[in-house]
């Protein structure tokens, strides 16, 4: 067993038109073993910038406890918010000083930056960055999320209809991942607000 | 002195903390986890004017294309450009950081970078890792000394040649090389030999495939043609898109508005009349 599969997550970011949507799993497991079933994989950086991490909780959190830090020392430096791209590259940096002896965490990246523009992106546990136009995956259920996201797809999709996709695409793969499930959390972010909401999902 | 009350970020360099954590890990038998690699196809040859570089742009981990299209010919400097094989976070990381030494060394000489200053950096730190840093590179471009073509191995080893491959598909491309460079070729011919040499990588190295990304750097400019060709286009895509009869169901809802963005203009005083 890879130390990926140890907690189990599933992960998802898509853009659509003038917005964002980011979702994930919401099981946390100790291998076949459910501990928690409201686990919170999503962390909100600033208003318009989500940051999911996928892997190893522990170094999940970890790692979510130091960008947070990163990222309050550069609002006092510079008093304003991290644009996504900035943020993206912090996350590499931090990621690439441990490359030989890694956190076992997968980031997803998504955020709006300058006006308006949907940005998301994935790395993997040593921070090599992966821009997309269209949608990133990661955790234990990537590989039936990349099949769901490729055809479910379309390009500039209204908040309504993202939210839509983002979670058929999110609970029809997880259905297929032992490891993650337990309904979803998905987050859809506009210019004017935030919509945060919470699936129900299969519970086995 | 005292100490700081706070971790202060580190100024670079790795870290080894969770190294005995991984490792009693993997002792314990959790295999050591995969990352993402460009299996690659990088091409460069030296035509009558100047370089080209060719690669392709898929990215794998393990046996899944985690990228489609990604770019894999890394700006050094205006007049140097370089194909990066091998883990992608360590071509990455390693061709941003020379290209900020090389941004940094022209501000302070106020001349063009060398082809091998570049390739001096590269190798020193390639050759100080000992091969753990997982860097494969075609390094190309045009200085005040001409064109220059160099591979540079993950163990720091280099080479100069007028026409070089890399990654999983060199050995397809190099066959192409091998039956139809030769010297002297002209721009249009040598975009072309490096498309075709690109593209039996693509089409028979399984590390290899979509689009083929080409750079042309001659003296005193460069063109970066990205998707110079797409060989691949997806044919299976629904015009109808998709449509879901059966919404999902949705137990908790939370609707957070944002704030406006204000823009604050400085040097007026509001509060003065």
């Amino acid at each position: 067993m890879s130390i990926f599969e140890y907690n189990g997550s599933a992960l998802i970011a898509m853009v659509g038109k003038n917005c964002f949507a980011i979702a994930s799993d919401r099981r946390l497991g100790v291998q076949l073993q459910t501990i928690a079933t409201d686990f919170q994989r999503i962390y909100k950086v600033h208003d318009r910038l989500f940051l999911g991490l996928s892997g190893l909780a522990t170094d999940a959190q970890t790692l979510y406890q130091r960008l947070v830090f990163r990222h309050k020392l550069y609002q006092l430096r510079e008093e304003r918010d991290m644009k996504p791209e900035t943020f993206a590259s912090l996350v590499s940096a931090i990621l690439y000083e441990k490359r030989f002896g890694p956190y076992f965490c997968q980031p997803v990246i998504a955020g709006l930056g300058d006006e308006d523009k949907p940005f998301i992106c994935t790395m993997d546990s040593i921070g090599a960055k992966e821009l997309a136009k269209d949608f990133v995956v990661a955790g234990t259920a990537s590989e039936s999320l990349y099949g769901a996201c490729e055809s479910m797809f379309r390009p500039d999709m209204e908040p309504e209809d993202l939210f839509e996709t983002i979670s058929q695409a999110l609970l029809s793969s997880v259905d297929r991942d032992c490891l993650s499930g337990w309904g979803g959390h998905v987050y859809v972010v506009t210019p004017t607000e935030v919509k945060e909401r919470i699936l129900k999902g299969r519970m086995d | 002195m005292s100490q700081v009350a706070v971790e202060v970020p580190p100024k670079g360099g790795f870290s080894f903390d969770l190294c005995r954590r991984n490792g009693m890990l993997s002792k314990k038998g959790v295999p050591p986890p995969s990352y993402r690699k460009t299996g690659t196809t990088i091409v460069g040859l030296i035509f009558q004017d100047g370089v080209i570089l060719g690669a392709d742009t898929r990215a794998t981990e393990g046996p899944i294309v985690c990228d489609k299209n990604c770019e894999k010919i890394h700006y050094m400097a205006p007049n140097i450009y370089c194909c990066g094989a091998g883990t992608a976070a360590d071509t990455e990381a390693v061709t941003d950081m020379v290209s900020s030494q090389l941004q940094l060394h022209r501000y302070h000489t106020g001349r063009e970078s060398r082809v091998v200053t570049a390739l001096t950096l590269l190798k020193s730190h390639l050759f100080k890792y000992q091969g753990h840093v997982q860097a494969a590179l075609v390094l190309g471009g045009v200085d005040a000394n001409g064109p220059h073509l160099h591979t540079i191995y993950p163990h720091g080893s280099t080479d100069t040649l007028p026409f070089a491959t890399m990654g999983s598909g060199s050995l397809a491309a190099m066959s192409v090389f091998e039956s139809k460079y030769c010297e002297g070729l002209t721009k249009e011919e040598g975009i072309k030999l490096v498309c075709e040499a690109i593209c039996s990588g693509i089409f028979n190295d399984l590390g290899s495939g979509s689009n083929v990304d080409v750079c042309v750097i001659t003296k005193g400019q460069k063109e970066y043609l990205r998707n110079h060709q797409l060989p691949n286009p997806r044919t299976y895509v629904s015009s109808k898109g998709f449509s879901f009869p059966k919404k999902t169901e949705i137990l908790l809802t939370r609707i957070t508005p944002l704030k406006e963005m204000v823009e604050v203009i400085e040097g007026r005083d509001t509060m003065e009349e």
